[in-house]
C-alpha cells in the first residue's frame, strides 16, 4: 500500500508536468517553431484513442474472455490501413470550410443544418458522458487500490477524484479555449496529448516487462502455466469456449473501425488539429505500430494475474496495479497508475475540447441568438466564455455520473455501448463525402432512427441490468410484445446484444438516410454543400483560386462589418476586411464591393467561432438571398472554374503587356539617349572639330531613322495582333515579288559586298495575299541577311519552291549561323540575333512581325540552322482554298 | 588628376557619346560591350569609376555590380548604374546592390559629368 498523500502529490505532480508540455508548446508555436507541425507527434497525439479503458478494461476483458479484447485494436489498423485517403479528404474539407467538429461536419454538408448539428451533438454528448465517467471511474479505482482507501465514496468534498476532475477542467479550459476561431490548432493540448501517449505507452510496457520476466520465466512460461489450468485454458482462444464467434469478431471490429474515426476526440485530434495532411501517410503504418505495442502485453498480464491471485482472487481490471504491489513494488505500481491516469486525462480533455465546441455551436449559441435577436451587443467574447462554462460543466456532470452510477457497468461495456453511439454518424458521414444525393431530411431521419435503436436495444437494457429500472420489459418486451424485445427485435435471436444493436441501429440508419434522400431532390443548398464537400479536391479554395459560390443576392458592407464585430470582436473584424482589401488589391476598406464572394468568406469566419450553422443564420438574416434553382449549382460551381481559367489568362495577357510596353520604352529610350547624348554633346562644344560633327550628326540621323522605323513597327505590331490591320486581297506572282524585293535590296548587298542569286521554277501559280505584306516579309529576311552575311565574302541564296500543297522561300545565308539556344527566341518580340559587339541597328520587331504576317495566310515560317553554317529562314504558304479548286 | 573610367554598355552609339564626354572631361577611358568583359576589365584594371548599362548581354549591370561589391579588394571602385528602365524599384535595386549612383537613360551630359565629377572627388 502508498500512503494517499504521496499518490495524490504524484498525480499532481504529473497533472503539474502536463500544463509545463503545453505551455512550452504553446509558447513555441507564438515564437513560430512549432512542435506539433511533425508526423510523428500527430501519430502521438492519435494515441488518445487509448483511454484508461485499454490501460485497464482490456486487461480485465482478456481475463474474463481472451482474445476478445483484439478486435478493439484491429479495427483501427484496418482503419487507418484503409481509410487513408478518406481521412485527407475529411482533413480537406474540414480545413477549407473551416469545420471545428463532427457535428459542424455534419451539418455543414446538409446544407448547414442548425437542427442536424443539435441532433449530432446530442447523440456525442449522451454516447460520451458515460465514457468520460468511466475514466474518472478508472482513476478513482486506481487510488482505491493503491492507497487501500475507497475513492468515489466518502462525502464529495473529501473526494481526490473531484479535484482531479477539476484540475481537468482547468487544464482544458486553458489550453483547449484560448482562441475565439476553433479551426485554429491547439498547439499545447496537442503536445500534451502526445506526450501522456509516450507516458502510458512506457508505462504499460515496463509492467508488461516487470509481469513476463520479473514474475515469471517470460510469456512462453506464462503460457504454459496458463495452458496447465484447466479454468484458464479457454483465454488464449478466441472466445467463450473457444467456439469462434465470428459475426461477434465482424461486429467488434466495424465498431472499433468506424469508432476511431468518428468519435469526437478522435476527430478533434485527426482532422482539426491536423497541421499537415502529408502526415496522415505516417501515421497510416506508426498508429498500429503504436496499438500493437500497447496491446503486446495485455494477454500475459491477464493471465500472469489470475496465475498470481487465482480466478476471482483479484479484480483483473486493475492487475496492472495490484500485481507489483502484490510483489513489493510499489515504485512500478505508481508508475503504472500514473500511465493509467495519463490514458484517462488524455481521453477527458480532448473529448471536453470537442464535445465543448459542439454543445457550445450547436446548442447554445444558437438559443442565445435567438433570445439575443435584434441586438447589437458585442458577442465576441460569448462563445469562449460559453466553452469554457461547457467543458466545467461535463467534466461534473461525468463526476456526478461516476458517483451515482459508477459502480453499475464494468469498464468495458460502457466503452462498447459510447462507441456504438457514435457509429451511428458514419453513414450520413461517409454517404455525405462520397455521394451528392444526400439530403438534410436523409441524415435526420437516418440519424434518429439510428440513435433510437441504439438507446432501445443497447442503452436501456444495459440501465435496466444495472437494476435502476424493472427487468422487465428486456426479457418480455414492453407491455409483453415479445417482439419489441430489446434484445431480441422482430426475433431477432442467436447474437449478442451488442452485435445485434449494431446490426439493427446500422442497418435502419442507413436505409432510412439512402430512402428519405432518394425521396426528394437534394434542396439547393444541400446540392451546393454537396458539390463542395464531394468534389473537394476539384473545388476547394487553395492559394489564389477562385472559390465557387453558390450564392446570389445583396448585401450591405456596414452590416457585413457590424456583424463580424459583433462576433469576432472589432479588432480582428477589421483585420478580416483589411486582409480582404488587400488581397482583391482595393486601396481602402470602404471600397469594398459586398459580393457574393465576401459574404461566403465573412460566413466562414464566423463558421470559425460559432459554427458553421449558427454562422450561416446570422449571416443571412442581414444579406437578401435570392431563391437559386437546382440547375443553377452545377452552373455555378462550373462557372467558378470557367472563372479560374479566364483568370489565369487575363493574368497571363496582363503579363505579356507588361512585358511588351517595358521592351517598348527600352527600346524607344536607347535610340532617344543616343540622340541627346549626341546634340548635347555638340551644343557645348561649338569648336568641334568639322570631322567629328559630321560623324555625330552621322550618328543622330541613323538613331532618329532608327526611332521612326520602331514607332512605325510598333503601331504595326499592335494592329495586326489587334486584329486592326487592314489586308488586301492581291493576286501575286512571287516570282515578280522576289525579283522586286532582291532589287530593293541590291545597294545593301553591294555595300557589304555580298551576292544574291535566286533559285527558282520557270513559273508558279499566283498567290492571294497582300502584296505590300508579303514585300515586307522577303525585305525582312533579305536585309537580316545583308547584316550577317562576312564583308567582302557574303553570300545569299533565294530559293523558291512550289508544289501541290503551296510555295516556299526561303534566304540562305553564310553568315555565323544561331545557336540553338537563339533559335527559339529569334520569332520573339525584341529578341535580336546577334553579338553585342556588332549587333545590326534591328528594332527586334522584324521577325515577329514577319511570322504574324505569314500566319495570317495560313503558312507557317521557320529557322534552319547550324552554328558556322550560315541561317536558312524560310516561309510557306498554301494556295487559297479558291485556287485548289481551279488548279484541280 | 587623371581618372580611369571604364563604360560598359551594349550600345555602340551611347558608348561613342559616352566616350567622348569623358574624355573632353579629361579621363583615362577603357570600354567593356557586355557583362562578363566588364566584370573582367574591373578586376584586371580597377578603374575609378564605372558608367554601367543594366541591360547588357550575358550579366546584367545589376549582376555585375553585385559581384564587384561582394569583392572587398574592389571596394574603391565607384559605380554609375544607367538603365533605360527609369523605374522606382530599379532605382531602389540598384542602391540596394551597392550602387553608388543612378541615372536613367536618355540622360543630360551636363548632369552626367556633373554626377561623375562628384563620385570622382569624393573618391
Amino acid at each position: 500500500m502508498l500512503s494517499t498523500p504521496l499518490v495524490l502529490a504524484a498525480s499532481f505532480a504529473y497533472l503539474l508536468t502536463l500544463f509545463g508540455v503545453a505551455h512550452w508548446a504553446d509558447r513555441r508555436a507564438q515564437a513560430g517553431r512549432s512542435v506539433i507541425g511533425n508526423a510523428w507527434v500527430y501519430t502521438l497525439s492519435m494515441g488518445v484513442y487509448c483511454t484508461a479503458w485499454t490501460y485497464f478494461g482490456s486487461i480485465g476483458r482478456a481475463a474474463s474472455s481472451g482474445l476478445w479484447f483484439l478486435p478493439i485494436y484491429l479495427g483501427p489498423t484496418l482503419a487507418m490501413l484503409l481509410a487513408g485517403s478518406l481521412l485527407r479528404k475529411m482533413i480537406r474539407i474540414a480545413r477549407s470550410y473551416r469545420i471545428t467538429s463532427i457535428a459542424d461536419f455534419i451539418a455543414s454538408r446538409y446544407g448547414k443544418s442548425r437542427t442536424l448539428a443539435a441532433l449530432v451533438t446530442v447523440i456525442a454528448l449522451v454516447g460520451i458522458l458515460p465514457y468520460v465517467a468511466l475514466q474518472l471511474k478508472a482513476i478513482a479505482s486506481g487510488l482505491t487500490v493503491l492507497t487501500g482507501t475507497q475513492g468515489g465514496s466518502g462525502p464529495w468534498w473529501s473526494d481526490s477524484t473531484l479535484y482531479i476532475a477539476l484540475a481537468l477542467a482547468g487544464f482544458t479550459v486553458a489550453f483547449g479555449t484560448r482562441h475565439l476561431d476553433t479551426s485554429e490548432r491547439h498547439e499545447g493540448m496537442v503536445a500534451a496529448i502526445a506526450f501522456e501517449s509516450v507516458v502510458k505507452l512506457l508505462a504499460f510496457l515496463a509492467l508488461g516487462v516487470f509481469v513476463c520476466w520479473g514474475l515469471f520465466d517470460g510469456p512462453g512460461d506464462i503460457f504454459a502455466r496458463a495452458a496447465a489450468q484447466p479454468a484458464l485454458k479457454g483465454l488464449s482462444g478466441l472466445g467463450a469456449e473457444s467456439k469462434f464467434a465470428g459475426g461477434q469478431w465482424f461486429a467488434l471490429t466495424l465498431l472499433a473501425m468506424l469508432s476511431v474515426i468518428f468519435l469526437p476526440r478522435q476527430f478533434q485530434v485527426m482532422v482539426v488539429e491536423n497541421v499537415d495532411e502529408r502526415h496522415v501517410q505516417r501515421a497510416t503504418w506508426a498508429f498500429p505500430a503504436y496499438l500493437l505495442l500497447i496491446n503486446l502485453f495485455v494477454l500475459p498480464i491477464a493471465l500472469g494475474g489470475l496465475l498470481h491471485f487465482g480466478v476471482g482472487g483479484a479484480d483483473p481490471e486493475t492487475f496492472v496495479l495490484s500485481l507489483p504491489l502484490a510483489n513489493a513494488q510499489p515504485a512500478l505500481a505508481l508508475v503504472a497508475f500514473i500511465g493509467g491516469l495519463s490514458a484517462a486525462t488524455g481521453m477527458v480533455i480532448v473529448e471536453a475540447i470537442a464535445v465543448s465546441t459542439m454543445v457550445s455551436n450547436d446548442l447554445v449559441m444558437p438559443l442565445l441568438l435567438r433570445w439575443q435577436r435584434g441586438s447589437e451587443r458585442d458577442l465576441s467574447v460569448l462563445p469562449l466564455a460559453v466553452r469554457r462554462t461547457v467543458i466545467v460543466a461535463l467534466l461534473l456532470l461525468g463526476y456526478l455520473y461516476f458517483r451515482i452510477a459508477g459502480e453499475a457497468y464494468a469498464l468495458v461495456s460502457i466503452g462498447l455501448i459510447s462507441f456504438a453511439a457514435v457509429a451511428q454518424f458514419a453513414p450520413v458521414l461517409l454517404g455525405g463525402m462520397y455521394w451528392k444525393g444526400g439530403t438534410r431530411a436523409g441524415a435526420l431521419a437516418g440519424l434518429a432512427a439510428g440513435f433510437a435503436l441504439w438507446a432501445w436495444t443497447l442503452l436501456l437494457p444495459s440501465i435496466a441490468k444495472s437494476g435502476w429500472m424493472d427487468k422487465e420489459f428486456v426479457a418480455d418486451g414492453p407491455f409483453g410484445i415479445a417482439l419489441l424485445r430489446p434484445e431480441q427485435l422482430l426475433g431477432l435471436t442467436g447474437l449478442d446484444n451488442l452485435t445485434h444493436a449494431l446490426l439493427w441501429s446500422l442497418l435502419v440508419n442507413a436505409a432510412l438516410y439512402v430512402a428519405v434522400s432518394l425521396a426528394r431532390e437534394p434542396s439547393t443548398r444541400e446540392a451546393a454543400q454537396a458539390q463542395l464537400f464531394v468534389d473537394v479536391f476539384r473545388r476547394a479554395p487553395a492559394a489564389g483560386r477562385a472559390t465557387p459560390v453558390f450564392w446570389r443576392g445583396r448585401a450591405r458592407l456596414a452590416e457585413l462589418q457590424q456583424l463580424a464585430a459583433r462576433f469576432l470582436g472589432a479588432e480582428a473584424a477589421q483585420r478580416l476586411f483589411a486582409d480582404w482589401a488587400r488581397r482583391r488589391g482595393i486601396v481602402s476598406v470602404q471600397y469594398i464591393e459586398p459580393d457574393a464572394q465576401l459574404v461566403e468568406h465573412v460566413e466562414t469566419q464566423l463558421a470559425g467561432a460559432i459554427g458553421s450553422g449558427s454562422a450561416h443564420a446570422v449571416v443571412a438574416a442581414v444579406v437578401e438571398e435570392e431563391p437559386l434553382a437546382p440547375g443553377d449549382i452545377l452552373r455555378m460551381a462550373d462557372e467558378a472554374s470557367q472563372v479560374r481559367a479566364l483568370n489565369r489568362q487575363l493574368e497571363d495577357l496582363d503579363r505579356q503587356k507588361d512585358d511588351f510596353m517595358s521592351s517598348v520604352t527600352h527600346e524607344l529610350r536607347t535610340p532617344l539617349t543616343s540622340i541627346r547624348a549626341f546634340a548635347e554633346l555638340m551644343r557645348d562644344d561649338p569648336d568641334m572639330q568639322a570631322e567629328q560633327r559630321q560623324q555625330f550628326l552621322g550618328l543622330v540621323v541613323g538613331e532618329a531613322e532608327r526611332l521612326s522605323r520602331l514607332v512605325n513597327q510598333v503601331l504595326d505590331m499592335a494592329k495586326i495582333e489587334s486584329g486592326h490591320a487592314e489586308w488586301r486581297n492581291d493576286e501575286i506572282d512571287l516570282r515578280e515579288l522576289i525579283a522586286h524585293a532582291v532589287q530593293t535590296t541590291a545597294e545593301v548587298f553591294r555595300e557589304r559586298g555580298a551576292v544574291v542569286c535566286v533559285q527558282q521554277p520557270d513559273a508558279v501559280p499566283t498567290l492571294h495575299a497582300d502584296r505590300d505584306r508579303l514585300l515586307q516579309v522577303l525585305l525582312n529576311l533579305l536585309s537580316n541577311a545583308a547584316k550577317f552575311v562576312p564583308a567582302g565574302s557574303g553570300r545569299v541564296e533565294v530559293r523558291l519552291t512550289a508544289d501541290a500543297r503551296g510555295a516556299r522561300v526561303e534566304v540562305c545565308d553564310n553568315g555565323p549561323g544561331v545557336t540553338l539556344d537563339q533559335q527559339q527566341l529569334v520569332f520573339e518580340k525584341f529578341r535580336q540575333g546577334g553579338d553585342a559587339a556588332n549587333r545590326p541597328q534591328g528594332t527586334g520587331l522584324g521577325l515577329p512581325i514577319s511570322r504574324q504576317i505569314v500566319e495570317h495566310f495560313g503558312g507557317r515560317m521557320w529557322l534552319r540552322s547550324e552554328p558556322g553554317q550560315g541561317a536558312c529562314f524560310g516561309f510557306e504558304l498554301p494556295w487559297t482554298r479558291q485556287q485548289e479548286e481551279t488548279s484541280a | 588628376m587623371n581618372k580611369r573610367v571604364l563604360i560598359a554598355d551594349d550600345e555602340p552609339n551611347i558608348v561613342i557619346s559616352l566616350e567622348f564626354l569623358m574624355k573632353r572631361e579629361g579621363h583615362v577611358v577603357s570600354i567593356a560591350r557586355d557583362g562578363p568583359s566588364a566584370l573582367e576589365a574591373i578586376r584586371t584594371t580597377r578603374p575609378d569609376l564605372v558608367l554601367l548599362d543594366v541591360m547588357m548581354p550575358g550579366m546584367s549591370g545589376f549582376e555585375v555590380c553585385q559581384a564587384v561589391r561582394a569583392d572587398e579588394a574592389l571596394a574603391g571602385v565607384r559605380i554609375l548604374m544607367l538603365s533605360a528602365k527609369g523605374r522606382d524599384t530599379d532605382i531602389a535595386k540598384g542602391s540596394a546592390m551597392g550602387a553608388d549612383a543612378y541615372m536613367t537613360k536618355p540622360f543630360s551630359t551636363r548632369e552626367l559629368a556633373e554626377k561623375v565629377r562628384e563620385l570622382l572627388s569624393a573618391a
